[in-house]
């Protein structure tokens, strides 16, 4: 990964159900930055909705917690880190696996993880049980000018 | 939601008009069940025309109504879908079940309800 970056945003904020469209609004916002395509930036709002609100129902279940959102700008990337200290994850590969959900009474589909792996490049899951989990993934944001090379 | 019925083929549309997220399927998913329990149609089509925004939340949301309009010997489709919205349906494999059509039907949408 660089180290060289262009800029760094950081967002904090409660974990409130209404906060969903405020986070990747706002992660969206900041991408724009980057020149991205519709469908780029579509991409990134919808993996950071996934994150956002799985720290909301499984992170913290019914309490209110603070989610913490880091995005650092590269020359033509994304990285963005959603953190919660909540309850954490006990199997992360299992918690992976498409349609796996510990919430089917609620309609969860159990996607949320694939959807982040197949719409960015890179996703990584940190977590720990009790102590809260960190997600990072990464968008590769596709210089349109220079494809024609 | 905008919530359109034609008695005649039983038809019920449902005009979603929110973003589609944790948040906001909550309140669909109860106006939903609530028309889909008053008029019992035999087919649904969800209007998506402005939805600029689903996440997995959709999936679930869909999936259930359409184990309720199944149980009640009903069919489902989907209309207007942008392609940020297919994209999210196509990786849950839910296109097979619920198709997306190019237009209602031979026939009028029905007045407002
Ligand atoms: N931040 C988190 N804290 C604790 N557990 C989590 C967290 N994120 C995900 N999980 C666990 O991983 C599982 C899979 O997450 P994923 O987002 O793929 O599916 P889902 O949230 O259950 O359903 P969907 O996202 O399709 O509505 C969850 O059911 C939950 O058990
Ligand atoms: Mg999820």
């Amino acid at each position: 990964m660089e180290n060289v970056y262009e800029n760094k945003m950081s967002l904090e904020f409660l974990s409130k159900s209404s906060n969903e469209a405020f986070a990747r609004i706002t992660v969206a916002s900041f991408a724009s930055q980057l020149d991205p395509s519709i469908e780029e930036i579509s991409d990134i709002k919808t993996a950071v909705s996934e994150a956002v609100t799985n720290s909301i129902i499984h992170g913290y279940e019914d309490k209110i917690g603070i989610i913490k959102i880091e995005c650092t700008l590269f020359a033509n990337s994304i990285e963005i880190q959603i953190t919660d200290k909540g309850k954490g994850i006990e199997n992360i590969e299992k918690a992976k696996e498409p349609l796996y959900t510990s919430k089917p009474e609620l309609e969860r589909s159990g996607m949320g993880f694939t959807i982040m792996e197949n719409f960015m490049d890179e996703l990584k899951i940190e977590s720990v049980v009790g102590v809260g989990t960190k997600v990072t993934m990464k968008k590769v944001i596709k210089d349109l000018k220079d494809s024609s090379e | 939601m905008k919530v359109t019925y034609n008695e005649k083929d039983k038809l019920l549309t449902l005009q979603i008009t929110e973003e589609i997220d944790h948040h906001y399927a909550e309140k669909i998913r109860t106006r939903a069940d609530f028309e889909i329990q008053k008029y019992i149609p035999k087919k649904l089509v969800w209007d998506f025309a402005n939805v600029s925004f689903m996440d997995s939340a959709g999936i679930g949301m869909i999936l259930g109504r359409y184990k309720m309009i199944t149980m009640f010997g009903g069919t489902m489709n989907m209309i207007n879908v942008a392609p940020n919205v297919k994209k999210v349906f196509e990786m849950a494999g839910i296109l097979k079940i619920i198709p997306i059509i190019e237009e209602i039907g031979g026939t009028e949408i029905g007045k407002c309800v």
